[in-house]
């Protein structure tokens, strides 16, 4: 089958969610109550909302992420034709890395790798 | 003896010479679809029956054991009384994003499907780029779990999506470098490619020390990316209730539980392809009366052999590692795992361009 199968996996996956969730309201009897819709956070009223600034942290990570995994994209075309091409192979992804690692080594140095 | 593969082939052309082309394109369809589905039931059912047998005999007791022999049909019962739960949405929730959110962890897990051998040429779409598929479409699932934390507007939601998001993605580089460690070796993106590469041996044997370090690493990697524990900071329960999912509950619980456990099985199939063979029976060497009988087996118990003993070593993890914090977890990845892995990267090239593998 061609890329015509990720449409019907698509499909699937929907209808398969859409369908049991369905099912289950179908099936049970719904009762209303003050406190149901409210927030779950072991029983103690909830204070504030949740949608508010966050620890930067993860914000560092992502962006580093971003990079190489972009790094990841240019691996994988090279990958194939590596072992045909030969050393110069070896020595152009070495280069590529090095300069990767100056970048990794400057995100390490301002301290983006440190948990805050 | 009947194939998987003869079986589909028979089943095509009976279609296709009982009906015209495009009823027979539509059933086939439908029947891929079911099938689909099914496998995804199944596999919910038997991988939560048998991670709870097995958490339960590495502490030394019986685990479910009431409903039916030897409690086979526990999770058959846990899945009807989740059937009859109430699927909630919290008042303060963002109800668009809240629902939609396993809608997208499901169709993420589902669409991996497509490129996975399952036996020989028993395969939805044996698409020319099938790894750099898989790790395309495994990274869309971080979304979904992204968006179910943000939504449900709930600190402990929050927080586990937060941290399933740093995971998810970090370990990503390390899965994807050992990933390329084999496509240097086996010179394709192409699963069956793949496969067949490793007819005279699987690639863990054949290719040293560099496979051998990727697998490890790859191991750990997708541990840390299906949230397993040692990596289950996600949905640490006890330090965050339930993590992301703390505020679903009924069907729409079940569907992230089950994209969990599929997720676990996905990677453990990609693992089993790329390392040990995917459906290639055990060959060694030159000696003809081994590899014949090995290949009496059936391509489809190989591959389904291989994967539950990967999914039985990262249920092993789970009782034998203590939880990291998150900084430990951050640190492990990029400080040890992903220079590890490009050196190993490296290594692996000149091992290739020599021709030092078998």
């Amino acid at each position: 089958m061609g890329a015509s199968s990720l449409i019907v996996l698509m499909i699937a996956a929907i209808s398969f969610s859409g369908i049991a969730i369905l099912v289950a309201k179908l099936v049970l009897k719904a009762t209303k109550n003050k406190q149901k819709g409210e927030t779950y956070e072991c029983g103690v009223p909830t204070k504030g909302p949740s949608w508010i600034q966050f620890n930067v942290g993860y914000y560092l990570f992502a962006l580093i992420f971003l990079i190489f995994d972009v790094e990841l994209i240019f691996l994988y075309p090279w990958a194939v034709v590596a072992k045909s091409i030969g050393w110069m192979a070896l020595v152009e992804i070495i280069i590529f890395f090095f300069i990767l690692f100056i970048g990794f080594l400057y995100a390490h140095k301002k301290g983006a790798l440190k948990w805050m | 003896m009947p194939s998987l593969e003869n079986i589909a082939n028979f089943i095509h052309n009976w279609l296709y010479t009982t009906f015209n082309a495009t009823v027979a394109l539509l059933l086939e369809f439908t029947i891929v679809a079911i099938l689909v589905i099914g496998l995804f039931s199944v596999l919910g059912l038997v991988l939560i029956f048998m991670e709870r047998k097995v958490s339960a005999y590495m502490q030394v007791r019986l685990g479910p054991n009431r409903v039916g022999p030897k409690g086979i049909f526990q999770t058959v019962a846990d899945t009807l009384k989740l059937m009859v739960k109430e699927g909630m949405t919290p008042n303060n929730a963002d109800k668009f994003l809240f629902n939609l959110a396993p809608f997208i962890v499901m169709t993420a897990a589902m669409l991996i499907l497509a490129p996975l051998a399952f036996a020989k040429n028993f395969q939805i779409w044996d698409i020319n780029i099938g790894v750099l598929f898989v790790t395309a479409i495994s990274s869309v699932s971080v979304i979904g779990i992204l968006m179910a934390g943000w939504a449900s507007n709930n600190k402990y939601s929050l927080l586990g999506a937060m941290r399933s998001g740093a995971q998810i993605v970090s370990y990503e580089l390390s899965a994807g470098l050992s990933i390329i460690t084999i496509v240097v070796l086996s010179e394709s993106l192409k699963i069956s490619t793949i496969i067949e590469s490793q007819a005279n041996g699987w690639w863990i044997f054949k290719g040293h020390i560099p496979a051998i370090i990727a697998f490890v690493i790859f191991i750990i990697a997708v541990t840390a990316e299906t949230n397993r524990a040692p990596f289950d900071l996600a949905e640490a329960e006890s330090e965050l209730t339930a993590g992301f999912h703390t505020e679903y509950s009924g069907m729409k619980f079940a569907l992230f539980f089950l994209a969990e456990y599929v997720n676990i099985f996905i990677v453990c199939v990609i693992g089993a392809t790329l390392f040990l063979g995917g459906w290639m029976p055990l060959h060694f060497g030159t000696n003809t009366t081994f590899n014949e009988m090995m290949d009496y087996i059936p391509s489809s118990l190989w591959l389904f052999g291989k994967t539950f003993f990967l999914i039985f070593v990262i249920m092993w993890f789970r009782w034998t590692f203590p939880r990291l914090r998150i900084d430990q977890l951050l640190n492990l990845e990029w400080k040890y795992l992903l220079p590890i892995s490009m050196i190993n990267l490296l290594l692996a090239t000149a091992m290739a361009i020599l021709g030092w593998h078998f």
